[in-house]
C-alpha cells in the first residue's frame, strides 16, 4: 500500500518536470520567432566556425544584430539553405552543378576566407621535408612504402631519413579537408584522379582512418613513421611539423596564412566557384581553398521581409570587409584584394525582387 | 454521509482513470516512436535497395566517389569485433556472475562489486575510446611488434577488447540474477549427496541456468553490434575486408557515424540508412530471441 501511495506523487512530480520542460522549450521557441526579424540564421561548414563566431560576435556588439550560426557541416548547410530554413548557408567546397540545379532558386557563392591543408608527419628530429606532387601522390597511393625511399631522399638532400615504413593516416569522417586534399591529388596525379578520385569520403588505397583533425593528429603523434593531413589552423595551434610543397610554378612553399592568401591571387571566375588547389600563383601554397557563404540571388522568397534580406546581405558584406581583420589572429587566411572585389560584385547582384540590396 | 462518500469515490475514480490514461498514452507513444523509426529507415532505404539490391551485402567496394556501395567489409568488421568481444568477455562475465550470484550474494563486498560493474555501463563510450587510444593502443602495438604483424595499434583486436569491457555489465546483470534464482533445494540435495561446491556449480548451477546465461550473452552481443563511438576511435576505419584480428577494419555503426553528416547524393545517403535499417533489424531479432529465452527460463 505504501508503495502505491508513493507512485502518484512521484508521477505528479515527473509530469511537473515534464511540463516545465515543455514550457521552457515553448518559451525558447517564442523567443526565436519574436527575434526572427533581427536574428540572422545560418548553418553549415565547421571549418570556419571559430572565425565566423568571432566576426558574428563583434557584429552583434557593433550593430546590435544577432547571428545564430550552427556548424553542422557543409552538406547540412547546403540542405538547410535548399529547404529555406536558414538565411544563409556555408560550405567549404563550392556547390556542384548538380546541387545547384536541384536548388529551388539560383544561389550565389561569397568567399569569406581561405583554408589550407598541411602535410604533417612523425619522424625523429621533426625535419622540414619537401615533397613534389608526384612523391606525395605516390606516398598516399601506397606506392612509396619507406621513408628512405630514393625518391624522397632525392628531393630532401641533407635530411637523414630513417628506414621506417610509412604509415598513412587519413580522415575517417566525411570532411571538406579530405575534399580539398583529394582535389589537389587528383589534379597532380592522373592515377589518383582515376582511382580514389576526389570527394569528402574516399575509398583510400592505403592507411588508417581517424575521426577529425584531432583524431588524425593524435594517431600521427602516437605512430612513428606516420604521415597525414590536417587543416592549417589546427597545425598552427598545435605546432605540428609541416612539409613544404612544390607548387605549379615550381617553387617549394611552406604552408602559412600568407602563402594561402597568395594562392588566391589568380584570375578568379565571376561566380567564384573555383578550386584553388595547385593554383598558378608563383608564391602560393598549393593545397588551399576558399570557404563560402551561400545565399539566394533573389532574396524575395516565401514570406521573407526586405528587412531580413537586407540584414543578411549587410552581414555578408561585413564579413568580406571589416571581418577580414579577425581572420589571421584565429589562423585563417584573409581574402586577397582581388577576391574581395569579386565578392563585392557578387553581393551587388543579390536582389529583393527587382531591387538591388547593396 | 453517503453523498460525500460517492463524491470522494468519483474523485478517486477520476484520478484512477486519468492515471491509467496517461500510462496508456505514454506506452503507445513509446511503441509508436519505435515503429516510426523503423518505417523512416525503411522508406529512406528504398533508393539504395532498388539501386544496389542484394549486392549491398556481398560487394567488397565502398567507394562514395564512384558511387559503389558494398557493405561486406563493414558487415565482416561488425561480426568479427562483436563475436571476438563476446568471446573475450564470456569467461569474465560467467566468473563474475557466479562470484556475485553464488559466493557473495550479500554484504559490502558484493554491493561494491555490483555497483562497480553497473558503473561500467554508465561510462560514456567516448571515454572508453580515449582510454583505449592512450592506454590500450600502445600496449597492443608492443604485442603486435612482438608478433611481427604491422604495428598499427588500432584495429579489430583493440576494438574487441574495449567492447568486451563495455558489454560485461549487460551480461553480468542478467546472469547474476538467474544464478541467484537457482532453487536452494536443488543445491542442498547435491550437497547432501556429498558434492563439493565446485561440483554444485558445474553440475547443478550452470546446467540449470544455461539458457539464462545464454540470454545474457545474447543481450550483450546486441549491445556490441551497435556500439559506435569507442569502436570508431579504435578500429582504424579502413574500407577493406579485415585480413586478421590485428588488421584495421570498420563496422557498420562506425561508418554511419563517420560519413552520414557529409553524405551527399541520394544513393549514398540511402545506402548508409540501409545499413542502419539492417543494424536495427539485427538488434531487434537478437533482443527478441534473448527475451524469449528469459521468459522460458522464468516461467
Amino acid at each position: 500500500m505504501n508503495f502505491r501511495k508513493l507512485i502518484l506523487p512521484l508521477l505528479i512530480i515527473a509530469f511537473a518536470f515534464a511540463s516545465c520542460g515543455g514550457n521552457n522549450s515553448q518559451k525558447e521557441g517564442g523567443n526565436t520567432s519574436n527575434k526572427n526579424s533581427d536574428a540572422i540564421l545560418g548553418a553549415g561548414a565547421t571549418f570556419p566556425y571559430p572565425f565566423y563566431s568571432k566576426v558574428f560576435d563583434v557584429y552583434n556588439k557593433e550593430k546590435g544584430v544577432k547571428v545564430n550560426y550552427q556548424s553542422i557541416g557543409s552538406g547540412g548547410g547546403i540542405k538547410q539553405l535548399q529547404n529555406k530554413t536558414v538565411d544563409f548557408g556555408a560550405s567549404d567546397a563550392p556547390m556542384s552543378d548538380e546541387e545547384l540545379s536541384k536548388s529551388p532558386a539560383p544561389i550565389v557563392h561569397v568567399p569569406s576566407c581561405l583554408g589550407a591543408v598541411i602535410i604533417t608527419y612523425n619522424l625523429p628530429g621533426d625535419p622540414v621535408l619537401k615533397f613534389t606532387p608526384e612523391v606525395l601522390a605516390n606516398i598516399f597511393l601506397g606506392k612509396i612504402k619507406k621513408w628512405n625511399d630514393p625518391k624522397i631522399l632525392a628531393i630532401n638532400p641533407g635530411v637523414k631519413l630513417p628506414d621506417l615504413p610509412i604509415s598513412i593516416v587519413h580522415r575517417s569522417d566525411g570532411s571538406g579537408t579530405t575534399y580539398i586534399f583529394s582535389d589537389y591529388l587528383s589534379k597532380v596525379s592522373p592515377e589518383w584522379n582515376t582511382k580514389p578520385g576526389k570527394g569528402k569520403s574516399l575509398n583510400w588505397p592505403a592507411g588508417l582512418g581517424a575521426k577529425g583533425n584531432e583524431g588524425v593528429s593524435g594517431l600521427i603523434k602516437q605512430t612513428p613513421g606516420s604521415i597525414g593531413y590536417v587543416e592549417l589552423v589546427y597545425a598552427l595551434q598545435n605546432k605540428m611539423p609541416a612539409a613544404q610543397l612544390k607548387n605549379k610554378a615550381g617553387n617549394f612553399v611552406a604552408a602559412s596564412l600568407q602563402s594561402s592568401t597568395a594562392a588566391a591571387n589568380i584570375d578568379l571566375p565571376a561566380d567564384m566557384r573555383v578550386s584553388l588547389t595547385n593554383s598558378d600563383a608563383a608564391d602560393g601554397y598549393p593545397i588551399c581553398s576558399f570557404t563560402y557563404l551561400l545565399l539566394y540571388k533573389d532574396q524575395k522568397y516565401d514570406d521573407r521581409t526586405e528587412a531580413s534580406a537586407k540584414a543578411t546581405v549587410n552581414l555578408v558584406n561585413y564579413v568580406i570587409h571589416d571581418g577580414q581583420k579577425y581572420a589571421e589572429a584565429l589562423g585563417y587566411a584573409p581574402l586577397p584584394e582581388a577576391a574581395v572585389k569579386k565578392a563585392e560584385d557578387i553581393l551587388k547582384s543579390v536582389t529583393y525582387g527587382d531591387k538591388p540590396l547593396q | 454521509m453517503i453523498p460525500a462518500i460517492t463524491f470522494k469515490n468519483n474523485r478517486i475514480n477520476f484520478k484512477e482513470k486519468a492515471f491509467k490514461k496517461t500510462l496508456t498514452i505514454s506506452a503507445i507513444v513509446a511503441v509508436t516512436i519505435l515503429i516510426a523509426i523503423f518505417f523512416t529507415l525503411l522508406v529512406n532505404s528504398f533508393p539504395s535497395i532498388k539501386a544496389l539490391g542484394a549486392g549491398f551485402f556481398y560487394d567488397k567496394t565502398w567507394d562514395p566517389v564512384a558511387d559503389e556501395y558494398g557493405a561486406l567489409p563493414f558487415l565482416v568488421g561488425t561480426l568479427l569485433t562483436s563475436f571476438l568481444a563476446l568471446l573475450i568477455s564470456t569467461p569474465f562475465s560467467i566468473a563474475v556472475s557466479i562470484f556475485l550470484g553464488e559466493y557473495y550474494k550479500k554484504g559490502i563486498v558484493a554491493e561494491t562489486f555490483k555497483n562497480v560493474i553497473d558503473l561500467l555501463a554508465g561510462i560514456p563510450s567516448v571515454i572508453y575510446g580515449f582510454w583505449g587510444l592512450f592506454v590500450l593502443v600502445p600496449i597492443v602495438r608492443i604485442i603486435e611488434m612482438k608478433l611481427n604483424v604491422p604495428p598499427y595499434g588500432v584495429g579489430i583486436f583493440t576494438s574487441s577488447i574495449i567492447l568486451a569491457i563495455m558489454i560485461l555489465p549487460f551480461s553480468v546483470s542478467l546472469s547474476r540474477q538467474v544464478i541467484s534464482m537457482v532453487p536452494d533445494h536443488l543445491k542442498e540435495a547435491a550437497y547432501s549427496l556429498g558434492a563439493t561446491r565446485f561440483e554444485v556449480i558445474t553440475k547443478i548451477i550452470i546446467p540449470y541456468t544455461k539458457s539464462g546465461l545464454f540470454a545474457g550473452l545474447l543481450l550483450a552481443l546486441g549491445r556490441a553490434l551497435g556500439e559506435t563511438m569507442a569502436v570508431t576511435m579504435l578500429i582504424g576505419n579502413t574500407h577493406s575486408i579485415p585480413t586478421g584480428i590485428f588488421s584495421p577494419g570498420n563496422t557498420m555503426a562506425s561508418v554511419i557515424a563517420n560519413e552520414f553528416s557529409e553524405a551527399t547524393g541520394k544513393i549514398y545517403t540511402s545506402a548508409l540508412i540501409e545499413m542502419g535499417l539492417f543494424l536495427f533489424v539485427v538488434a531487434t531479432v537478437i533482443n527478441i530471441i534473448g527475451k524469449q529465452i528469459i521468459k522460458r527460463f522464468t516461467l
